[in-house]
This record gives structure tokens, C-alpha cells and sequence, in this order.
């Protein structure tokens, strides 16, 4: 597998391999630094698997001093750096290259205090997602972003990805969800953003490294919002006859005023795939499906979905299922939860992650399946369809080569799509390497500079999580294009 | 000399011949907010006007900067949405004439009391365009809800003031209005007593979305404590029911009393001009902020109320020397917060700091980070810091 390049390793830092290694021995107790060939096989992809490179070593801090003592030698080392939270980007986000340390956040997973009354909680950037959630769940509250991979990912890596996750249509996505965050700097100078409250003014710098994809520094700690449980949740399913007719229901729920916790959608493949494995009762003679989610009391939860029922009726609905009890809300969701794994059970497959404006839903999943069948292969659509970002999951044979160069290739031909309807390349996954070579695609060269030059003003050397988002030679573009 | 760009061309040209420091201004309503600066010629985006598109069914906008806060909240509410964050309007507190305008609320990071509930304006921007000080029109974001290509110079520039390129066009998520409104009103209660129940309250599953305390004093003789609640009328209803059992009682503003009430706090009524005090906006966490006022009493005299169940704090203090500067900055140093003097005399803004200073290693990155966007410093430059 070779589409996506690589930089070649620099060969005069693999020749000080040795002595960087008892740099960072010097610097950390053993169990913190990762070395020999075995070890390092763990980290040398992430969920993006047909990708791997060996780092040169991976050390594991335990405190932010300790991050900030690593970054400072590794600076003054010119040696490049990989942050890493659980190593779930789908997007290659933490692929490793020959030449670089990774940096991970395992030993840092500390919960560091709670405030119900400020609601507010301060953790390491080594907790999982979570575990964040669950920590305050028995108080009544929770944190808000609940990306698939929430078991595993960290909240270190959801800030490099500014992740989002099923129910971002009513309480956003990672940004809209952290106070504050304290990050190591290239150079290992520790800086504090925002607090525990919530304007701080200034740059927000806070809002910049959120999503920055580790390009920026690497957070230790972050400061995120608690929101309060509501009364209840109850999902809805519903089979449509056609994905027109599921598309119209979703443009008209949103129309009508009303903003569910959640839409998500699923087409015919997709329902087939999930019941098989989760048995959760989805209709099979459905060409699509919805499952939107309301909250509030009983009566409230009842009103609200005799109103989105009447607007599904209204788009000849064919299957509803209401929720009566909390086993079926979690079967509902079930085999949404499951659709990833489930899909891994029938083929190899690639997940997209472009948002397309909702209006368009309906045209980007027909032309979707036009490139696939073009390319001689399957496509099956799981996505968040109330703010259009969608997943299509392109299966291919993972030991056939030819085959899964057409993957990517119709992958790619789905993200521009996405883009020329007046969407993006990724809703939630991030660029990583995975969809660096398209970013002229959707950016001028104007743009990319700009970015580029932000990029450079944290981290002059291109040193941390290099050949990452930009183009190869972003470097030299940054450099040159400030005049 | 006042350049008016009516294109985004012209603004272009304006910026690309400019070889002094240029003010940009929009409607001219917050004029007093920020360091005034010496520039040579004023840009004003007054005349980049207009609406480019409006989906209500994507429920997206997407407006030239210089269209006014009130002409789009007029055409939201003809399809029964509005703008999330209930942008604060400065007029009052400064008298004065202009209008708001949608890139200035951008640029200026501008929300009111459903801040605490539906996030900042910095939340609802998903688009922007600018023009960076080599004359580049630049794009970032767009007009979907979930991106996240590349680096989010959104974030960057809601809250820049300008200083990181004239926005031309900037891009918001909207709402559906909820079809009613009504307040729950605690009186007479002491700050801390109130905080401590709009806490409870906000911490509450009933989805509050304006949580204030004003002291005796401030818009009326005693202490009130509200609780804003908007949603269709039966959950309006019942929810207001339960809330009373959590903070104790209280009674009901009605949807009209309600919004009339909620407009003077979000415009910060009780210290309009021709009050001339000066005035800070202190964002802090809920729990430190009676410690902070107290901090600050003990220096001498001050009006203040809270928004934001507490997190957000308006201080009017007598101008004098500093605007008690120095005791606002070390309550702030002490409670945690971020601290700005939001209305002053123009020397005095020269003088002092209005937006709090930054760590050493975060001024450096300011600095470094303005000039990748505008390194020969002639877009607003000294607006935030001098010299940046």
C-alpha cells in the first residue's frame, strides 16, 4: 500500500538513535520510555491500519513537567514528535514515521477534581472519553461529545481532533466543550488557556488547537464543560421506503423547528449489516432508516415525538418504532454503535467522513453510489444525518491491492463531492494523512499559506506531527509565502 | 480619510494600499471597546452590506460583515429562528448611534445571557472570510456544522478585533426560536444566596437559558434573582413548576415582562449612558464570583451584577486614576478569570490594559501569530495590545 507518501526518514537523526534514546532515559524512569522492536510495533499505526510506520522510540510522561522536559530535549535534539492519545484516528492522525518519538498520553489519566455547582471538571489528556462521563454519571451529569471509539479515545486526542460523535446536532462538538486546557509547547514551554470558566479573551488559542491535529503542542490537561443529564432520552426508528423519503423527513423535522439530541441515518446495506450482527429488530424491507433521539419528561418526551411521528407519516413512513423501555433504547442504538465493528465483520472498508449542507444529503448519497459502483465495489451509508455529516463505509478486500487502491480512489472521489456541494473533506476525523493530499481540493493555495504560517508560528522547525494536514513541503510554503 | 470599501475587491485594494495603520469599524456602535489606536485612516465595512444566502431548513446564514445585527435577527425571525447567542448591543452603554453590524459581533466575539446555555457567538461561527495584511482574501470554515479541515481560523478570528484582517464575510448556524418564554423571579436574596440557587438551577435538567442576580439597585430597589426559561408553552410550564421546588419558591415574569427584562441585562440597562462610570466584564467561575466583588469592595465602592449564574460579572466602578485596575487585576489574579474594561475614558484606555494581559510564552505566540496574518501591522494594530 503506498498511495499516501511519506517523508523519507532523516537519515542523520536515525544514526543518533542511540543517543537520543539515553537523552529521554535520562529524562524519564524506564517504564516510560518504549524502545525495542516489539514494543514499538504497538504504536506504529492507529485505525487507519493499511498505514504503519516504527517510531524511533515512544515515551510515555507522566506529569506535564515531565512532557515539558521530553519536548525541550527533543527540541533542542531537532527530533520530530507524534502525539498520541489512544491511537483510534481513523484519519492516520497518529501514524508514527522512522525519525520520530511518539509522545503518548497512557500515564497521564488522571481525574484532577470536579465542580458541580461551576460544572466544570479538570482530568489529564490520557482519560478516555468515557470515563469522563462515567466519573459524574451517578451525580446526574455528563460530558457531551460521545464519538463511537468513546470507550478507547482520549480526551487528549478528541482536543487534536476536535472530535464530535452522535449528538453534536444539539451539544456541539469538542470545542463548543472544553474551558480550558494546559498544553506543552515545541520547545516545552507550558502554557495555561481559558480556566474553568467560560470568555477568557485574548487570541483564542483555546478554539486554534482544537482540531489542530497535534501540530501545535501536546495538552496534558484540559478543563472540560459538565452538562446535566436530561430527565429522560427515548429514541424513535423509522423505516422509509427510499432515502429520498429519509432525507425529506430529516430536512422537514429541522424545518418544523424541532432539534432532536440526535438523527442518524443508515441505508439499506448498512440495516442489513447492523441486524445481522446486533439482532436489534431494524426493519430489513426498509430502504433507509432513521433513529432520532428526544429528550425531556415523559410528557414532554411524548409530545415531542407525536410531532416528529405526524412529520414521518407525512414522508410515507413504512416501519415506527418507539422505544417503551430502556432494553429497547439500547437495542435501537445498538446496532447503530455497532456499525463500524459490524461492517469489519463482512468486508475491509474505508470510512469517509465528509458534511455535505443537509439540503444535499439526498444527491450526494445517489452520486456516492454511482463512483462506488464505478470502481466495482459496495458502499454502505451510517452517518449523522441532522448535520449532514456523513460516513459511507467503502468496502473492499483488504489482500487485493488493486482493489483497495480503488477504495481510496472512490473515497476520494466522495470527498470532493462532498466539497463541490459546498461541504468539507471531514466532519469529525480530521485530515491526519489520510486526506492531506486533497486540502487544495477544498483550500486556495492563499488559504493553505495562512494556515501554514499559524502552524509555523507554534512550531517554526515543522517538528511536531509532521507530514500531517498539510501538503509535504508546507515548510517551505510557510516560510516563503511570509515574503 | 474614511475608506468604504462596497465590494470585497475594494477592500482589497483598500487594504493592499494602505502603507499606514488602518481602524477598522463597522456600524460604529462599539467604537469605545478596545485600545484606541493611531491610525491614519479609518476602513469601515459599513457598506460591505448584505445577505449572501439564508437556508432556514439548514438552518445556516451567510452575510456580508457590515449587514446589521438587526436586519438579520429581523429576517430570523420571519422564519421563526434567531441568532443562538443573543448578541449583547453596545449602544446603550456607550450612547451611542450606530448599529450593530453581524462582522463586528464576529470579530468582537459578542454574546448575551444565552451564552451560558447555547455558547458564545465564537460557537454558532462555522464560516468566515478576510482579508490578511498581504491582501489575500482568505477562507476558513464553511457554512456545514461539522468541519474540522484544517486549522480552525474561525476560532482564531472571533475575539481578534480585527487586528487579524477585516472580515468580509462571516457564516452563523442558527435556531428555532422556542415559541415561548417565562422567568422565574427569586427576591431578595444576598449574592451569595442567589448564586448559589441559580447554580442549583442551572445544574438542573430543565435547560435554563438566562441565569442573572441583580443587587438592590440595580434596575429596581431590591434584589432580584432570574431564571430564565424558553421552550414550547406546556414544558414552560411544567418546567417552571419544578425549578420553583429546587430554589424555593418564586414567582413568574411573564413571555413579554420576560424579554423586556432579559434585553436590559443582555445590554447591560443598568449602567447606560449618560452613566459614565467605567466599566469591566469580568468572566469567572460561578463559585469564586461573590469572592471576587468582595475583593474588589474592599478597595472602595462598586455597582455590579451577575449574569451567567454567576460566571460573568459587570463592574461599575468610579473612573479615578486606573479604573481600579489594579484591584480588579489582582481580584482576577486571586479568583481566576479573565477581566476586561469595557468602557473607559480614551486616555485612560491608552493607559491601562483593557484586555488582561497575557502569559509571556502566549504574548509571544500573539505576536507571532498577528504577524503571519498581517506582518507589516496595519490592520487595527494596537486595538488588543500595544504594539501587537
Amino acid at each position: 500500500m503506498t498511495a499516501i507518501a511519506f517523508p523519507k526518514p532523516d537519515p542523520a537523526i536515525l544514526a543518533r538513535r542511540d543517543e537520543i534514546i539515553a537523552g529521554l532515559a535520562a529524562l524519564v524512569p524506564p517504564e516510560c520510555l518504549v524502545t525495542s522492536e516489539d514494543e514499538r510495533r504497538a504504536f506504529e499505526t492507529d485505525a487507519l491500519t493499511a498505514y504503519r510506520r516504527l517510531p524511533l522510540a515512544v515515551v510515555l510522561p507522566r506529569t506535564t513537567e515531565e512532557t515539558s522536559k521530553v519536548m525541550a530535549f527533543l527540541h533542542g535534539a531537532g527530533v520530530k514528535v507524534v502525539a498520541r492519545g489512544a491511537g483510534t484516528s481513523l484519519a492516520g492522525g497518529a501514524i508514527p514515521q522512522e525519525d520520530a518519538v511518539v509522545v503518548g498520553l497512557s500515564k497521564m489519566s488522571k481525574i484532577l477534581g470536579v465542580d458541580f455547582a461551576d460544572r466544570s471538571m479538570r482530568v489529564q489528556a490520557g482519560v478516555t472519553n468515557l470515563a469522563i462521563s462515567n466519573a459524574v454519571a451517578a451525580d446526574g451529569f455528563f460530558y457531551a461529545p460521545d464519538p463511537s471509539s468513546q470507550l478507547a479515545c482520549t480526551i487528549g486526542g478528541n482536543i487534536g481532533m476536535n472530535s464530535g460523535g452522535a449528538h453534536c446536532l444539539k451539544y456541539g462538538v469538542t470545542t463548543n466543550n472544553i474551558l480550558g486546557a494546559r498544553m506543552v509547547l515545541a520547545d516545552g514551554a507550558i502554557v495555561e488557556m481559558g480556566g474553568d470558566w467560560l470568555d477568557s479573551g485574548g487570541l483564542d488559542f483555546l478554539g486554534l488547537v482544537i482540531g489542530s491535529e497535534g501540530q501545535l503542542g501536546i495538552v496534558t490537561e484540559a478543563t472540560v464543560r459538565l452538562l446535566r443529564q436530561a430527565e429522560g432520552a427515548r429514541p424513535v426508528l423509522f423505516g422509509f421506503p427510499t432515502s429520498e423519503a429519509a432525507g425529506a423527513c430529516v430536512a422537514d423535522i429541522i424545518g418544523n423547528g424541532i432539534i432532536p439530541v440526535a438523527i442518524e441515518f443508515m441505508d439499506k446495506l448498512a440495516i442489513e449489516i447492523c441486524e445481522a450482527f446486533a439482532h436489534a429488530g431494524y426493519p430489513l424491507d426498509a430502504g433507509a432508516l432513521l433513529i432520532v433521539e428526544v429528550e425531556g419528561s415523559e410528557t414532554e418526551m411524548d409530545a415531542q415525538l407525536q410531532r416528529i411521528v405526524e412529520i414521518a407519516q407525512r414522508h410515507g413512513v413504512s416501519t415506527v418504532r418507539e422505544s417503551k423501555s430502556a432494553m429497547e433504547t439500547a437495542a435501537i442504538w445498538k446496532g447503530r454503535k455497532s456499525a463500524f465493528g459490524a461492517t469489519g465483520r463482512v468486508a475491509d472498508y474505508i470510512c469517509m467522513d465528509g458534511t455535505v449542507p443537509t439540503s444535499q444529503l439526498c444527491h450526494v448519497l445517489e452520486k456516492t453510489d454511482e463512483i462506488v459502483k464505478h470502481y466495482g465495489l459496495r458502499v454502505a451509508n451510517v452517518f449523522h444525518a441532522g448535520d449532514g455529516n456523513m460516513h459511507p463505509l467503502v468496502m473492499y478486500n483488504v489482500n487485493d491491492p488493486a482493489e483497495q487502491e480503488k477504495a481510496e480512489a472512490a473515497g476520494m472521489d466522495i470527498l470532493k463531492l462532498c466539497v463541490d456541494v459546498g461541504g468539507c473533506l471531514t466532519g469529525e476525523h480530521g485530515v491526519g494523512i489520510e486526506k492531506r493530499d486533497l486540502m487544495r481540493h477544498q483550500f486556495s493555495e492563499a488559504d493553505l499559506a495562512q494556515q501554514m504560517r499559524v502552524r509555523a508560528a507554534f512550531d517554526e522547525g515543522w517538528l511536531l506531527n509532521p507530514a500531517k494536514v498539510f501538503p509535504l513541503d508546507g515548510r517551505t510554503i510557510a516560510a516563503t509565502s511570509a515574503r | 480619510m474614511i475608506l468604504s470599501p462596497t465590494s470585497e475587491a475594494e477592500l482589497i485594494e483598500a487594504v493592499r494600499a494602505a502603507r499606514a495603520p488602518l481602524a477598522i469599524e463597522g456600524g460604529g456602535s462599539k467604537g469605545g471597546l478596545g485600545r484606541p489606536l493611531q491610525a491614519q485612516d479609518t476602513l469601515s465595512l459599513k457598506n460591505l452590506g448584505g445577505v449572501i444566502f439564508y437556508e432556514p431548513a439548514e438552518m445556516v446564514f451567510r452575510a456580508r460583515a457590515g449587514t446589521p445585527v438587526a436586519q438579520l435577527e429581523q429576517m430570523l425571525a420571519e422564519h421563526g429562528q434567531m441568532l443562538p447567542f443573543e448578541p449583547m448591543n453596545h449602544q446603550s452603554i456607550y450612547g451611542a448611534a450606530g448599529a450593530p453590524t453581524i462582522g463586528a459581533v464576529a470579530a468582537c466575539n459578542i454574546s448575551g445571557p444565552r451564552r451560558i446555555s447555547h455558547g458564545a457567538a465564537r460557537d454558532s461561527l462555522i464560516g468566515v472570510r478576510f482579508v490578511n495584511g498581504f491582501g489575500e482574501a482568505i477562507n476558513s470554515g464553511g457554512r456545514v456544522m461539522k468541519n474540522v479541515t484544517g486549522l480552525d481560523l474561525v476560532k482564531l478570528q472571533a475575539g481578534a478585533f480585527g487586528t487579524l484582517g477585516p472580515l468580509s464575510e462571516v457564516t452563523f448556524k442558527v435556531l428555532p426560536r422556542p415559541s415561548t418564554q417565562a422567568t422565574l423571579a427569586l427576591h431578595g436574596l444576598d449574592d451569595a444566596r442567589a448564586i448559589g440557587a441559580l447554580c442549583r438551577a442551572v445544574g438542573s435538567p430543565f435547560e435554563i437559558s438566562g441565569a442573572a442576580h441583580l443587587p438592590a439597585g440595580i434596575l429596581g430597589d431590591a434584589p432580584r434573582t432570574l431564571l430564565r426559561i424558553e421552550n414550547v408553552p406546556e414544558s414552560v410550564v411544567y418546567r417552571l413548576g419544578e425549578l420553583q421546588k429546587i430554589v424555593g419558591g418564586g414567582d413568574t415574569l411573564d413571555a413579554a415582562q420576560s424579554e423586556a427584562l432579559w434585553r436590559q441585562v443582555r445590554d447591560v440597562a443598568a449602567f447606560a449612558s449618560p452613566d459614565a462610570r467605567a466599566l469591566w466584564r469580568i468572566s469567572t467561575a460561578p463559585s469564586r464570583a461573590v469572592d471576587l466583588v468582595r475583593r474588589v469592595q474592599q478597595g472602595g465602592a462598586v455597582a455590579h451584577f451577575y449574569d451567567w449564574s454567576g460566571g460573568l460579572v459587570w463592574l461599575a466602578v468610579e473612573t479615578g486614576d486606573d479604573a481600579r485596575a489594579a484591584d480588579i487585576r489582582a481580584a482576577v489574579a486571586a479568583c481566576g478569570g479573565h477581566a476586561t474594561l469595557v468602557r473607559a475614558p480614551v486616555d485612560l484606555r491608552a493607559r491601562v490594559d483593557v484586555f488582561q494581559p497575557p502569559s509571556a510564552p502566549l504574548m509571544a505566540l500573539t505576536r507571532a501569530v498577528k504577524a503571519s496574518f498581517d506582518p507589516n501591522a496595519i490592520l487595527n494594530p494596537g486595538r488588543m495590545y500595544a504594539g501587537v
